[in-house]
């Protein structure tokens, strides 16, 4: 049916779940990081943390992973001649994952930093005269509440993260979005191959929407909806 | 750096943040556009409503914008059906592709922005409106539309860019945008830093204004919503 | 703040580690990577099983055993090619990549290992006029960063150029009517395009493109300008399998002519 193509779109899936899955990582981390640089009271780390947001979102992520991949190479060549190591390569993976991951993390730290700010400041007041420390704060009282809020933004960046992988077939890694370039072009068919990528990659979103679902009724246990 | 050579191509990123532009604010009016009729019915109470809208953006958020147009440029115009009929002279123009494409997806995303956000205004006041005896069409003109409109404001801001971004694709299928000059200089001059950067600091200025824009709407319109102090 | 910088340095010596496993360069040339496109066919493209098969392929592999070492095969976007060679993520180009002088100055390359001319495709039923003058107005496609990229951008002034990542997606167009005319390698063109199915009522019109101004010397490897002796082993490797017949043996399962000297 797709004329033997097939077992090559498997892996290329796959490959495209992988570096979805690393990505994500990075972006948690560098989220959490930037959103409490930007609500802290350190001036320089706001201001820091403001640049990064800023300047990430500001450059299309073609163009950032081309940088990485052809500028971040050179930058490391030349720093490793420098120390006096051999040449270390940045393959495709590495780049792809580490691009996404830096660039997503300043999108996860505007979600995060609009759901520290949806809890009340009551809450994190009434919790300080308690006696609680800044950390305890955080992980007991802040944490959990923004975490209901900060779903949505995040479900939002994952599936657009989980899409924006397609992008890295354009450094050369061999994911399903340029293993159905290479079909498409051999069979003259891209009608069938981008279809399928399609279905694919919706099928990755819908498992995804799903646990987001399942989360998001966890966490909102306690909050109204009224329809119209 | 090899600054002769970005000076000499300045004019050539100019025509193509140019081009850029044109496809973001077309994309965006047609988007919007659908998106709000779409984010109200998708707000219904009725299944038989909003099951279709939620097809609609559950479909197209759940497919990369790539695919989209690749299917929509060279898929369409794989079947000689789709040759011979009346909305060739469109389909054939790599502009209208990208267009399309590009309008479709926001509209989806937007469409969702929306409706979460209509759904995020608080219970209390909707009902407070019904106890006071609105009818549902002035609940939705007066009390619910403004809040959500406000609140969608952030998470908008995020699209906007996002499509912004989205564009860059345009110069995979042909198009002299912004991207598509970049790589052009790279291939000319085989300067990968000079081409990207310069069109980085490109996309960095429109950016930098669309979030100023933004950030002056929420001044305005999300005042209530912000917090007063630091933390 | 401690606590986060220790964590950041972490992490960033634990990506740095995760890249370093690499291939470390070997000056003997035991190892050689050899970058190739995989989207031109037939001299490369890649099969339904994934893996890379054409003319360029072949021929790479047939030199790397010639100068006994072992070669590694990295898939590149063509408009790419170049500062990926000189980032270091390959050692030479194998992707019939035209020996130019524009070319010659950011990269050395060996003697030709082919040379085949550029032509114009087109409708048949079009009757079109090759000259700059009768293509005015028209859409003429081509890929982004080749020969024939630079000549029509210098010389098809009052044509409008539509330029693709990809060959295969010139052929895609052409077929669809987007384009009116599409310009590369004659070979390229013949078995990847005319041959197939999606390019009936196309022919070539027009005269064969040679002018080393434009066109170059035929195609060669690149190499960074800093490996000479990479260079000199090519050099030697290409008349070696020319003289004992493993060139011919190559060429005959892909041409039924010759494709080393002026073809046609």
């Amino acid at each position: 049916m797709l004329h033997g193509y097939g077992a090559s779109l498997a892996q290329g899936a796959l490959l495209t779940l992988s570096v979805a899955a690393a990505s994500l990582g990075i972006a948690l981390v560098l989220g959490l990081l930037g959103a409490m640089a930007k609500l802290s009271r350190v001036a320089p780390l706001r201001r820091l943390a403001q640049a990064y947001t800023t300047v990430i979102r500001a450059v299309p992520d073609l163009v950032l992973m081309l940088l990485v991949f052809y500028g971040g190479q050179m930058g490391v060549n030349a720093l490793s001649e420098q120390l006096g190591y051999g040449y270390i390569d940045i393959d495709p993976y590495v780049a792809g994952v580490a691009t996404i991951g830096f660039v997503f993390g300043a999108y996860v730290t505007e979600v995060l930093r609009g759901a520290f700010l949806a809890v009340p400041a009551g809450q994190r007041e009434a919790a300080l005269a308690f006696g609680f420390s800044r950390i305890q704060v955080l992980w007991r009282i802040v944490g959990p509440q923004a975490l209901r809020h900060a779903l949505p933004g995040l479900s939002n960046t994952w599936l657009v993260m989980i899409k924006a992988t397609a992008i890295v077939s354009v450094i050369g890694l061999s994911d399903l979005m340029s293993r159905a370039a290479q079909a498409a072009g051999a069979t003259r068919e891209p009608f069938l191959f981008y279809l399928a990528v399609g279905i694919v990659y919706l099928g990755f979103t819908s498992l995804s929407e799903l646990g987001f679902a399942w989360l998001q009724r966890r966490l909102a246990a306690g909050s109204r909806r009224v329809s119209l | 750096m090899n600054l002769e050579a970005v000076i000499g191509y300045l004019p050539k990123y100019v025509s193509g943040s140019w081009v850029t532009l044109q496809l973001l604010v077309l994309a965006l009016v047609v988007g919007l556009a659908a998106a709000l009729p779409l984010a109200m019915l998708r707000s219904l109470p009725s299944a038989w409503v909003w099951r279709p809208v939620w097809a609609f953006t559950y479909v197209i958020r759940g497919t990369p914008l790539l695919v989209q147009l690749f299917l929509l440029y060279y898929g369409l115009a794989q079947f000689d059906w789709v040759r011979a009929g009346p909305w060739w002279p469109w389909l054939r123009s790599a502009w209208f592709c990208a267009v399309a494409a590009f309008a479709i997806n926001t509209c989806a995303y937007t469409t969702e922005i929306l409706h979460g956000a209509m759904r995020a205004v608080p219970a209390g006041e909707i009902e407070a409106a019904r106890a006071f005896g609105m009818s549902r069409w002035m609940v939705l003109r007066r009390i619910v539309l403004p809040s959500a409109f406000r609140r969608s404001l952030p998470a908008y801001s995020n699209e906007v860019v996002l499509m912004l971004h989205g564009t860059a694709l345009a110069s995979v299928v042909t198009l002299h945008d912004l991207t598509g000059v970049a790589r052009e200089f790279n291939s000319t001059y085989y300067l990968p830093f000079e081409a990207f950067i310069t069109a980085a600091v490109f996309y960095l200025l429109i950016t930098v204004v669309l979030v100023a824009l933004f950030h002056a709407a929420e001044r305005r319109w999300l005042h209530p919503l912000q917090p007063h102090a630091h933390p | 703040m401690q606590r986060r910088s220790l964590f950041l340095i972490t992490l960033v010596t634990a990506l740095a580690s995760a890249a370093a496993p690499a291939l470390a360069q070997s000056p003997d040339w035991k190892k050689v990577r050899i970058g190739v496109e995989g989207a031109y066919p037939p001299f490369s493209e890649v099969g339904p099983d994934g893996k890379l098969k054409g003319f360029d392929i072949d021929i790479a592999l047939a030199l790397c055993a010639q100068i006994k070492a072992e070669c590694t095969l990295v898939q590149q976007e063509w408009d790419g090619m170049i500062p990926a060679l000189n980032s270091k993520k390959f050692d030479a180009i194998i992707a019939s990549m035209a020996i130019t002088d524009e070319r010659k100055k950011v990269v050395n390359f060996t003697d030709k290992y082919m040379n085949t001319p550029a032509r114009m495709v087109g409708r048949v039923d079009a009757k079109l006029d090759a000259s700059p003058a009768g293509l005015k107005g028209k859409r003429i496609g081509v890929q982004r960063a080749t020969i024939h990229d630079r000549f029509l951008t210098e010389v098809y002034k009052d044509s409008e150029i539509v330029r693709y990542a990809k060959q295969e997606e010139v052929y895609l167009d052409l077929a669809a009517g987007r384009i009116d005319v599409a310009m590369g390698d004659s070979v390229a063109m013949d078995g990847g395009f005319l041959k197939k199915p999606m390019g009936k009522g196309h022919g070539f019109f027009g005269p064969a493109y040679n002018d080393p101004k434009y066109f170059g010397y035929g195609a060669g490897i690149a190499v960074r300008k800093s490996d000479t002796d990479l260079q000199a082993r090519f050099n030697a490797a290409i008349p070696a399998i020319r003289a004992n017949g493993v060139y011919k043996k190559i060429q005959d399962k892909y041409f039924d002519f010759d494709v080393y000297t002026e073809t046609k």
